[in-house]
């Protein structure tokens, strides 16, 4: 059983749903032209994800390998509904904004990606867990490509967050420059791909200088026990 | 042997069904009440916008009546929203369809006042533009339709009722003109129906008010 401090990492880290697995493409290019729909969308994912793990985990020895994909598919989908009925209800404009993507949800490869590789083989608090950094890393990824295509593309940060967080939201709007044109570019889904593969890009460079810098490091005490060269044990 | 195991996993898939869509119907049941609230106080909150109460004093929600005409182009009769001040006609909100959008038809709600000044326009979700690019004519998303806001028949000539790419007064969207031309025109239409109707409208609507019923009523094409 991988260990929490594992759980963590792979989710926001080295197994990140958009950064490495490049799972759920479909909303994450679709829907990243602001911060508040990447927020909107992160915050449904991770919600249905953390249940579908969840309820997978519980159910993981009744069902057989026959059915458990239907199974999973079934929960999933009931899952997304049942939060498109939630988000109906208290965040309407919200949901009007998100659309045709919340349904959608259903359909990202990570949520059943997590059910099938994830929860079907661990207990429920570990599955839970994992829903929701895997939910939390792929939000993450979503709001810093909604920051840098809202800020290049509209020329504002945080716009419209009421529709989220009520009306004391509204005055987050920062704008950055008066009669920012904005780089339409960045504001249509070919932007999404090309601010996606930065992000990507730079998570790699940084892993490398990590790897490197884990080299030097292991390095000088690979030297200092070959100071003395032997055949044989020193006591 | 292989029937006895397709049975059971028949019976456990059957099972996990039932209980999904148990689940489903609960947060149906659970949330309907409130998302007909949502969608109620929306609806109203986007005809009180383009109609300030300082129009009206009539309980402006509860004063509709079902129209259509071929210059709404609706499929079916759609409520319009009659603002009286002390039972005087003083605007109206008109339900009206722009079919030659981007991604199919766009529900429009214009608000006019009686001498046919347009106090405001708002496009009713669901609709199909294209997200980022068309989508900007909602007003939670860009405010370029404000721009219809104080325009009348009268202040801006029947030739100027385009985008200015067409050579109109409207600006078009960056990336989307198809949406833009076809409220715009949809826009014209309604003004050019309240225009010869308005009479009848009020005196019509003000007839059936004490009614129950909502007759749709067909004009016409003029």
């Amino acid at each position: 059983m991988p260990t929490y401090s594992n759980i963590v990492k792979d989710g926001l880290w080295n197994k990140n749903v958009a950064t490495v697995q490049v799972l759920g493409l479909c909303p994450l290019l679709a829907v990243t032209g602001s911060v508040v729909n990447a927020i909107g969308l992160g915050l449904a994912t991770t919600a249905v994800l953390v249940g579908s793990n969840t309820l997978v985990s519980i159910i993981r020895t009744q069902v057989n390998d026959a059915i458990r994909l239907p199974v999973f598919v079934m929960i999933i989908a009931a899952l997304t509904t049942c939060t498109e009925f939630i988000m109906q209800a208290y965040t309407f404009e919200l949901y009007q904004v998100l659309g045709i993507f919340i349904p959608l949800i259903v359909t990202n490869c990570c949520i059943l990606g997590r059910a099938d590789g994830f929860a079907r083989k661990n207990p429920v608090l570990p599955s839970l867990i994992d829903g929701l950094m895997m939910g939390l890393g792929f939000m993450i990824i979503l709001i810093l490509l909604g920051a840098f295509r809202e800020i290049l593309g509209q020329g504002t940060l945080f716009s419209n967050m009421d529709l989220l967080f009520g009306d004391t939201a509204a005055t987050w709007e920062v704008k950055f420059l008066d009669n920012f044109p904005g780089i339409l570019f960045l504001a249509l889904p070919p932007g999404a791909f090309f601010g996606l593969g930065l992000i990507i890009a730079l998570k790699n460079i940084i892993d490398d200088k990590a790897d490197e810098i884990r080299e030097q490091n292991a390095a000088p005490a690979d030297i200092g026990s070959k100071r003395v060269r032997v055949t044989g044990h020193i006591s | 042997m292989l029937l006895q195991s397709t049975i059971k996993n028949a019976a456990l898939l059957g099972l996990f069904a039932v209980i999904t869509t148990g689940l489903v119907a609960f947060t149906n049941t659970a949330t309907k009440e409130k998302i007909k609230e949502a969608k109620h106080i929306a609806h109203g909150k986007a005809l009180l916008e383009i109609l300030p109460s300082g129009l009206h004093n009539n309980k402006l929600l509860d004063d509709h009546m079902k129209i259509n005409h071929p210059l709404l182009a609706h499929k079916s009769a759609q409520d319009a929203f009659f603002a009286r001040v002390d039972g005087e006609p003083h605007a109206i909100i008109i339900p009206a369809s722009a079919p030659e959008g981007y991604g199919g038809a766009i529900e429009l709600i214009v608000g006019i006042t009686y001498s046919g000044t347009i106090t405001g326009v708002r496009v009713i979700p669901p609709h199909s533009e294209t997200p980022g690019l068309g989508d900007k004519v909602e007003i939670v998303k860009s405010d370029w339709i404000l721009g219809f806001n104080g325009k009348s028949l009268e202040n801006t000539a029947d030739r100027y009722w385009k985008v200015k790419k067409d050579g109109g007064k409207f600006d078009q969207l960056t990336g989307a003109t198809i949406t833009p031309r076809a409220i715009v025109k949809s826009v014209f239409n309604t003004l050019k129906y309240f225009e010869h109707n308005k009479e009848q409208l009020f005196r019509d609507s003000a007839s059936l008010r004490d009614k129950s019923e909502y007759p749709v009523i067909l004009m016409e094409p003029t």
